[in-house]
């Protein structure tokens, strides 16, 4: 009984390690873990990886010979993979909130912006992750359909740079919006609505040019199609301060001054 | 050491707590006690730095909360047991915060079999869990980095009489061990047996604070007869003043005073005692009384 007693504390214990700050890495191998081990969160990531598989697997069945390329079927599979990520995204955000779990994530870890900061960088290894997948998926898609076209393994280092930027930002919008609506559904239902009606109105003549500088529908369709011109990029930057920075620095500002419950 | 000084806390234009002060020393059991809505949890919420407190300060191990670098390896916090995520398994939850604060994994597992949860219980999802068995996921959760502080917030929710029992026994060990345990409840029942000190909430304030027996002295005595109403009047004729409670009368004096004023009524008595508990509840009602009005109302 008292082996067991004395493991639970009471007295101050001597152990050196008590008074470390938890690193960051240690912050987001655990963010990672815990988007890993819920039934939710698991699903979403089989789901993530079953779409990229879907996508390309269509594509090779139905393309023509040069849809069928190791590069564009890269760029299926990420945009495929682009649809759900941002979801995994909302729900690193907010499962602290909907779940309550915030009350034990935040009294472990008071700075507030340090376990947001473990959120993004979760998120960008799960980016990564997603990446790799889709690498994979279309080197196998690749060989399997072997088309009859030129350079059909050729990857330009600069249209790839892109693909990650692209999965990036996605991933962060994700991480942006649910910290900006800390509630899991408005935040999905935004995340999807929103930019849709906003393109919406981009159809209409006058806002027209301004939106080829705000509509990340238009901006982000650029990266995942060529290799950006440096106005292209231009308009990237423009319209992701729009839908990523601004929801992110919103959700930042109010996780650090909302009352955790 | 937890130590509150003159917190205050508005919410929507409402003082929900004012001006609460309060220290717990290492060695003991503070009981945190007040009606619902009292301003107990408000007023842990700001000591655990996640409430920011309108006016007065809290320490913690002599420092703001916040500061500590690693707070979960020097202060167990069980706030809402509910507040886990109803997908994960019930291992998993305390794993987590294990690998957070960075100590040995398989702490869960001795965690789980200290606070009575079993294999089965460990695999199962939050979701399938009791508030009992909540109560003491949240329980193993505080006490998982082996802190020196405890605060918990009505922790003996959901549990049953053994669980109440059991939870005493580990809180007294651990104040026993060095340890500062600070446990909120509105029931007197519940603090009453473990507690070495109360402080007593009611509407935002600080109703009354101090050991079990300071709080007790001058509550008066206990008495029955086997005629109360014949009782009562020599009481009056002895000066002193009554109050009927459910089993007997409680007199304004000393047991001595009230057994001569009985023998001068000529009233045979059959219990004469200081009040305790009968004092003390009729203490925590009293103090708390308005609070309760305005509750019901």
């Amino acid at each position: 009984m008292s082996a067991a007693t004395i493991e639970l504390g009471g007295a101050a214990s001597a152990d050196a390690g008590r008074d470390v700050r938890p690193g960051l890495g240690r912050l987001t191998r655990v963010e990672l873990r815990k988007m890993t081990d819920t039934r939710a969160g698991f699903w979403l990531l089989l789901g993530t990886g079953a779409l990229v598989a879907l996508v390309v697997l269509i594509t090779c069945l139905t393309g023509d010979p040069p849809d069928k390329t190791f590069r564009e079927l890269f760029s299926n599979g990420v945009q495929a993979a682009s649809f759900l990520l941002p979801i995994l995204g909302i729900l690193l955000a907010t499962s602290e909130w909907s779940q309550r779990t915030g009350l034990v994530t935040f009294a472990l870890v008071p700075d507030r912006l340090r376990v947001m900061t473990a959120k993004l960088l979760a998120g960008l290894v799960l980016a990564g992750v997603a990446l790799v997948l889709c690498l994979l998926v279309a080197a196998i898609g690749t060989i399997v359909s072997a088309p009859d076209v030129p350079n059909q393994w050729t990857l330009p280092i600069g249209f790839f740079g892109q693909l990650v930027f692209y999965t990036a930002v996605g991933m962060i919008t994700g991480v942006a919006f649910g910290a900006a609506f800390l509630a899991s559904a408005p935040a999905i239902v935004a995340s999807f609505l929103l930019p849709i009606a906003f393109g919406a109105l981009g159809e209409i003549n006058a806002l027209d040019k301004t939106f080829d500088w705000l509509d990340t529908g238009r901006t982000l369709t650029d990266l995942a199609d060529h290799l950006a011109s440096a106005t292209e990029w231009g308009r990237v930057g423009t319209s992701l301060a729009l839908w990523m920075l601004l929801p992110l620095a919103i959700g930042f500002w109010r996780i650090v001054r909302s009352e955790i419950r | 050491m937890i130590e509150s000084q003159g917190l205050t806390k508005r919410l929507g234009g409402r003082v929900v707590v004012e001006d609460v002060s309060f220290r717990c020393e290492p060695g003991t059991v503070t009981g945190f006690l007040g009606p619902n809505g009292a301003g107990k949890t408000t007023t842990l919420r700001m000591l655990c730095g996640f409430s920011k407190p309108d006016a007065g300060h809290a320490q913690i191990l002599g420092g703001d909360y916040r500061a500590l670098p690693n707070p979960g390896r020097r202060v167990g916090i069980l706030l809402d047991a509910s507040a886990q995520h109803a997908g994960r398994r019930g291992r998993e939850a305390l794993a987590i915060t294990a690998d957070t604060i960075g100590v040995d994994p398989g702490r869960a597992d001795q965690l789980l079999d200290i606070v009575g949860l079993d294999k089965e219980a460990a695999k199962k999802r939050v979701r399938q869990y009791s508030l009992g068995m909540r109560q003491r996921l949240g329980l193993a959760n505080a006490l998982i980095g082996q802190p020196e502080v405890l605060i918990l917030d009505e922790p003996a929710n959901g549990l049953d009489p053994q669980g109440m029992r059991w939870m005493r026994g580990l809180l007294r060990d651990f104040a026993d061990r060095g340890g500062t345990v600070l446990l909120s409840s509105h029931l007197l029942g519940e603090v009453d047996a473990i507690a070495d000190r109360l402080v007593i909430i009611g509407n935002g304030k600080i109703a009354a604070q101090g050991t079990r027996d300071e709080l007790l002295s001058g509550t008066g005595t206990l008495v029955r007869s086997a005629d109360d109403a014949a009782l009562r009047t020599a009481l009056d004729a002895g000066g002193i003043a009554v109050h009927p409670v459910e089993d007997g009368l409680i007199a304004e004096a000393e047991p001595a005073a009230v057994g001569r004023a009985a023998l001068a009524g000529g009233v045979a008595l059959t219990h004469l005692a200081p009040s305790e508990g009968a004092g003390l509840e009729r203490l925590f009602f009293e103090l708390t009384a308005t609070a309760g009005q305005e509750a019901g109302a």
